[in-house]
């Protein structure tokens, strides 16, 4: 049945997955380290407290002992701010979950990602988490842009054998999806049809990036727009096809430039069909603020987006 | 599956040990790498576990029912490669692979690459994390199997083992995770009072653990010991064995240069004499 959609975080997601994943059959524990009012993992705490527990102001413990359940078959989730989960805990996400027997069944759903945690400033603003676990060989890494594909893909995520990260959003925001969405792993989603260039986005940039192809479409430019919930492994068909169809393609993601979205797009367009691409994201470290002024304070915005657009567009051959 | 040992006896304990140590000069030497002195160091502790308290089955090493044994302190893998091979997990034909190209015995350990190899390691501080997560699965599935953890002294100075240290007993884990720590006295960068002094006995007491001293290389003693540590108590039980570094080789022994070095073709035939006569 579809509901009507609402505004909601895609944190909001994270207990309604893995109660999903439950009543699936699969036999999950969800671990928490003193965020989970933030990271909303107590309220699956409170349905399977059996199947829950938080081990205090302790990220790398947290981790070992993900591991620890994990190396016995279970599905181990995680859960914290991205700015700790991978940052105080990298070590432990090589060592004890990544290495081991090609990647244990270790899953990470980061909250407060990005610059919208907001008021919290710099030190919570995640900008190098996707750099870190993109970096982790067998981890696959999604940016859910609303609450039904974070949903979708908490679950999806939790019934693959190997490691992953999830990346969840702090503040409301509009819904891109209803319950008729099926989000596939690994897969692009095309939100809008177009061809004088391609907006690839992860996250809450996703919406961002629709907005921006309005204002490009009142300039008389197509913009097709990619949701890329997926970075790693990315949709390698999916960005071809919009190289060779649109011949031009700006990402946008709440990330530093390095080492996230737009690095695994480069480097896909480098090694099979070299096209004119450019980069909107976070290069600098932040300040406090509320999360939508601080979207504009980092030029997460539809019309960065545009400029961009046209920029690429100039460079076509 | 076994869930009782038959008790080795002392002195087939001792004729191990000697094995083992004859096995981790030879691997050292023969890898020229890898790390003599923790391995020596650890010697009683890990035959005395092996032979007469894990259980386990080497024949059916991912028995789901098996006691857990982790080394925390990875570096120390001529010890352990030497006890699974001895002890029948694999052949110790493999030993002589030890850190070479193709073999499944990497320098540090890579969990499941060759039976019994419970957890990958190399970076210190993580085994007592990784045994809390296996002992909640156990109560969770009604499993009765225990985890031994081996740490190193130096590695006492990772933040994570005191996270850890501060779970077991929350979470109610003594009757499920028994830790020991290899307190030869020497880390890699010189003695251990002098790169970071630390109280093992005091510092784990006051985490909330009963701490088990014991002479490391008494065979009976680390027997003993151990024994102790598989009773009932109100408090998790740690064994802190006291042990000398390079043990049973005189000129590694308590000499901060043989932590992580190989000793040459001289040294070798001088350690093995030293290990057959029984130097001690």
């Amino acid at each position: 049945m579809t509901s009507a959609p609402v505004a909601a975080a895609t944190r909001e997601a994270y207990p309604a997955g893995l109660i999903d994943l439950v009543e699936q059959g699969v036999d999950v524990v969800a671990i928490d380290a003193d965020l989970s009012v933030s990271t909303m993992g107590y309220k699956f705490g409170e349905k399977y407290p059996e199947r829950w527990l938080t081990v205090g102001v302790a990220e790398q413990n947290m981790v070992g002992i993900a591991a620890g359940f994990a190396a016995t078959g279970k599905t181990a989730f995680i859960a914290s701010f991205a700015a700790f989960v991978p940052g105080r805990c990298f070590d432990q996400l090589r060592t004890s979950v990544a290495q081991p027997r090609g990647g244990l069944s270790v899953k990470c759903v980061a909250s407060h990602g990005g610059v919208t945690v907001g008021e919290d400033g710099m030190s919570a603003q995640a900008i190098e988490d996707l750099a870190l676990v993109t970096s982790l060989i067998p981890f696959d890494v999604v940016v859910p842009a609303d609450f039904e594909s974070a949903r979708q893909a908490i679950v999806a995520v939790g019934k693959t054998s190997g490691p992953a990260y999830v990346r969840t959003g702090r503040p409301k925001v509009d819904p891109i999806y209803d319950s008729s969405y099926r989000f596939e792993l690994g897969k692009a989603n095309t939100l809008r049809a177009g061809t004088d260039v391609t907006l690839i986005a992860c996250g809450i940039m996703v919406g961002v990036a629709l907005q921006a192809a309005e204002v490009l479409a009142s300039e008389g430019v197509s913009a097709r727009v990619l949701d890329m919930a997926t970075i790693k492994p990315v949709d390698r068909d999916a960005v071809l096809a919009a190289a060779r169809e649109t011949g031009a393609i700006v990402t946008a993601e709440e990330h530093q430039t390095h080492g996230g979205l737009g690095t695994q797009v480069a480097r896909v367009l480098a090694e099979e069909l070299p096209t004119p691409i450019g980069f909107v994201g976070v290069d600098r470290y932040g300040t406090s603020g509320k999360w939508d002024e601080l979207l504009g304070y980092f030029g997460l915005t539809p019309q960065r987006i545009a400029q961009a657009a046209r920029d690429v567009i100039a460079r076509k051959t | 599956m076994p869930t009782s040992l038959a008790p080795v006896s002392i002195d087939e304990l001792r004729d191990i040990a000697k094995r083992v140590r004859t096995d981790i000069v030879t691997m050292v030497y023969q890898a020229q790498s890898g790390h003599p002195g923790g391995s020596l160091s650890a010697v009683e502790l890990g035959v005395s576990l092996f032979w007469n308290h894990l259980r386990c089955d080497p024949a059916n090493p991912t028995w789901p029912g098996r006691d857990r044994f982790i080394l925390s302190k990875g570096h120390a893998t001529p010890f352990y490669y030497s006890i699974l091979a001895e002890r029948g997990f694999f052949s110790t034909a493999l030993l002589s692979g030890f850190r070479s190209l193709g073999s499944p015995l990497q320098g540090h350990p890579s969990m499941s690459a060759a039976p019994g190899i419970e957890m990958s390691g190399g970076s210190l501080g993580q085994g007592l994390s990784f045994a809390i997560g296996q002992s909640l699965a156990a109560r969770l599935d009604k499993r009765d199997y225990r985890c031994w953890v081996l740490m190193g002294d130096g590695e006492l100075n990772e933040g994570q083992v005191w996270e850890a240290a501060m779970a077991v007993p929350h979470f109610g884990l003594g009757d499920r995770i028994i830790a020991m720590v290899d307190r030869n006295g020497i880390q890699n960068d010189g003695f251990a009072d002098t790169i970071m002094k630390t109280n093992p006995v005091e510092m784990w007491t006051g985490f909330g653990w009963h701490v088990i001293e014991c002479d490391g290389h008494d065979m009976a003693a680390v027997d003993q010991a151990l024994a102790e540590a598989e009773k009932p108590h109100d408090r998790p039980r740690l064994v802190v064995a006291h042990t000398v570094k390079g043990k049973g080789v005189s000129f590694m022994e308590n000499n901060p240069g043989f932590h992580g070095k190989a000793p040459t073709k001289e040294q070798l035939e001088q350690a093995l004499a030293e290990i057959q006569g029984g130097l001690s």
